[in-house]
């Protein structure tokens, strides 16, 4: 028992004069198990060679695809068309970044920045020798710190955050949630100081508004919520 | 020097961040909770009179000290609003802070929300309305209270809901204050990780549930005391019942017949 369902998806080149925004609507039969990715792989090859999407793994693992679907930034790759009862998708580009086109938004160069200005690695003194083992971690430490490592830098957290969309400044939880990152992991030297000098503005974790968006929205389920709020607290008590 | 060199930098002169950033959302986080408590407290108090209007009577007194003067002294409860309303012009100016000051952030706020269909994401922009106005609601209802604070009572604030036609704006200033507090609030315990239990989701659930009851309890209870000021102003304005005097105070008078 197939079903029509219907796909509208935003199209629009920034780079061309001519181009003007607008929604091209797209009828296809729904397959068993039907993906986003499917289904847009589908429209592409069948019905118009001309709309462009991002995807690279279509398993929900390297983040590429992040997209709105029907207003909500979700994975398509990750999106099964048979959870839409009505059949209707309306897919729009995830905003806050830089749209390249159509449903494609540059997240690389975005994430890029974000690692280099929370200094994404591990700050310390001395030199590790990698022929010997890493010094050990408690465990439960260590697992709530690789618990934050899953984070593929989809974006959906950032394009779900109203802050992030009135002040283009803003870190978004990704780079706030990297920053606890570290500042959980016992092999980093940094202190609460140092990592105030990168997120302790209004640009950073004072700029949060607690709107959360990023915990309902984010596809690895990540903390995120209670990371930022360890990070406020940490970093609101230093003197 | 420093403070010039500083001011034109945005960084100290080693290049290190200010702490006052910290210490403005820590204020923010500080003054909306007092004023969140405050007005629970508030409710109570103004909501006496749905007892009767001796007991209305017997609080408004007691925060005129009538524990330790004889004479009603109303420039206590004109300290105490001025207290409040120097809490609430702090947490005014730290809340401006992230109002969408254009009309770009301001419609991409909108648009999101609108798309998003996210409770907390919507809630905020309640907070936002609201809170605008009460930069003119709270601060006109403060400025009344400190100036004329002798006037609280059965009588007075009756005839302030009827015969001075306040309701309306009483009844907006209600409005905001309850979404305003409530939403506040639940976001103060998500803020700062309050209440939040092995599991953030869960918790947070729970919260907005607790949260939504208390804001419709003193929504009830506010709407109820509204109404009973308006009923009793409308009853002292058509002659209905004679003006406002306490019972102890009656029996006293009573008393001095007797003997003379
Ligand atoms: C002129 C009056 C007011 C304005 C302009 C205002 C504005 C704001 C704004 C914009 C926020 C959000 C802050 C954020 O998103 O980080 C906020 C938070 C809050 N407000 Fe107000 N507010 C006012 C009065 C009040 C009153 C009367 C109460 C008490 C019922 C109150 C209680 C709170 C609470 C508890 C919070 C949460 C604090 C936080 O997020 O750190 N506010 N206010
Ligand atoms: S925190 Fe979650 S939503 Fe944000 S980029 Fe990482 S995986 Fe995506
Ligand atoms: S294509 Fe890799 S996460 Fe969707």
């Amino acid at each position: 028992m197939s079903r029509t369902i219907t796909i509208r998806a935003m199209k629009y080149n920034p780079q061309s004069k001519l181009s003007k925004a607008h929604f091209a609507e797209y009828k296809l039969e729904e397959t068993d198990g039907m993906t986003l990715f499917i289904a847009l792989t589908k429209i592409r090859e069948t019905m118009d060679a001309d709309l462009s999407f991002d995807f690279v793994c279509r398993a929900g693992i390297c983040g590429s695809c992040g997209m709105m679907v029907n207003g909500k930034p979700a994975l398509a790759c990750r999106t099964l068309t048979k959870n839409f009862p009505d059949g209707v998708l309306q897919l729009m580009p995830m905003p806050a970044f830089k749209l390249i086109k159509d449903l494609s938004v540059d997240t690389g160069n975005w994430m890029n920045g974000m690692s280099k200005r929370v200094e994404s690695w591990i700050h310390t003194n001395h030199k590790p020798d990698i022929s010997k083992l890493e010094a050990p971690m408690e465990p439960k430490l260590a697992d709530e710190t690789f618990e934050l490592d899953r984070c593929i830098e989809c974006g959906i957290c950032v394009a779900a955050c109203g802050t992030k969309l009135m002040r283009p400044n803003f870190i978004g939880a990704v780079g706030l949630n990297r920053v606890a990152r570290f500042a959980m992991d016992p092999h980093d030297e940094r202190t609460d100081e140092d990592f105030y000098e990168l997120v302790g503005d209004d640009d950073g974790i004072f700029g949060c508004m607690s709107l959360v968006a990023c915990e309902d929205n984010c596809p690895k389920h990540l903390p995120l919520q209670s990371k930022i709020a360890y990070m406020r607290r940490k970093l609101v008590a230093l003197r | 020097m420093s403070d010039l060199l500083e001011g034109f930098l945005g960084t100290s002169v080693e290049g290190k961040k200010s702490r006052v950033p910290a210490k403005l959302d820590y204020f923010q986080s500080a003054t909306g909770l007092f004023l969140g408590l405050f007005m629970w407290g508030h409710m109570f108090f103004v909501s006496t009179i749905l007892i009767s209007k001796d007991f209305m009577y017997t609080i408004t007194k007691m925060f005129e000290g009538s524990f330790l003067f004889k004479e009603p002294q109303s420039w206590i409860v004109s300290a105490m609003v001025f207290f409040v309303f120097v809490i609430f012009i702090v947490h005014a100016m730290l809340g401006m802070r992230k109002l969408p000051i254009n009309f770009r952030q301001y419609q991409a706020y909108k648009t999101h929300a609108g798309m998003m269909k996210h409770d907390d994401t919507t809630m905020w922009l309640t907070q936002a309305f609201t809170g605008f106005a009460m930069f003119f609601l709270g601060s006109a209802h403060l400025l009344m209270m400190m100036v004329q604070a002798d006037t609280i009572g059965p009588y007075g604030s009756s005839m302030r809901m009827y015969g001075d036609v306040m309701w309306p704006f009483y009844l907006l200033l209600l409005l905001a204050v309850e979404f305003h507090g409530g939403i506040g609030l639940y976001r103060l315990c998500v803020k700062w990780g309050w209440f939040e239990g092995p599991d953030a989701k869960v918790s947070r659930k729970k919260l907005k549930q607790v949260k939504w009851l208390i804001t419709g309890f003193f929504l009830a209870l506010g709407l109820l005391t509204l109404a009973a000021y308006v009923k009793i102003g409308y009853e002292y304005s058509n002659g209905l019942v004679d003006k406002y005097k306490p019972t102890a105070q009656i029996e006293v008078t009573y008393d001095v017949k007797v003997r003379a």
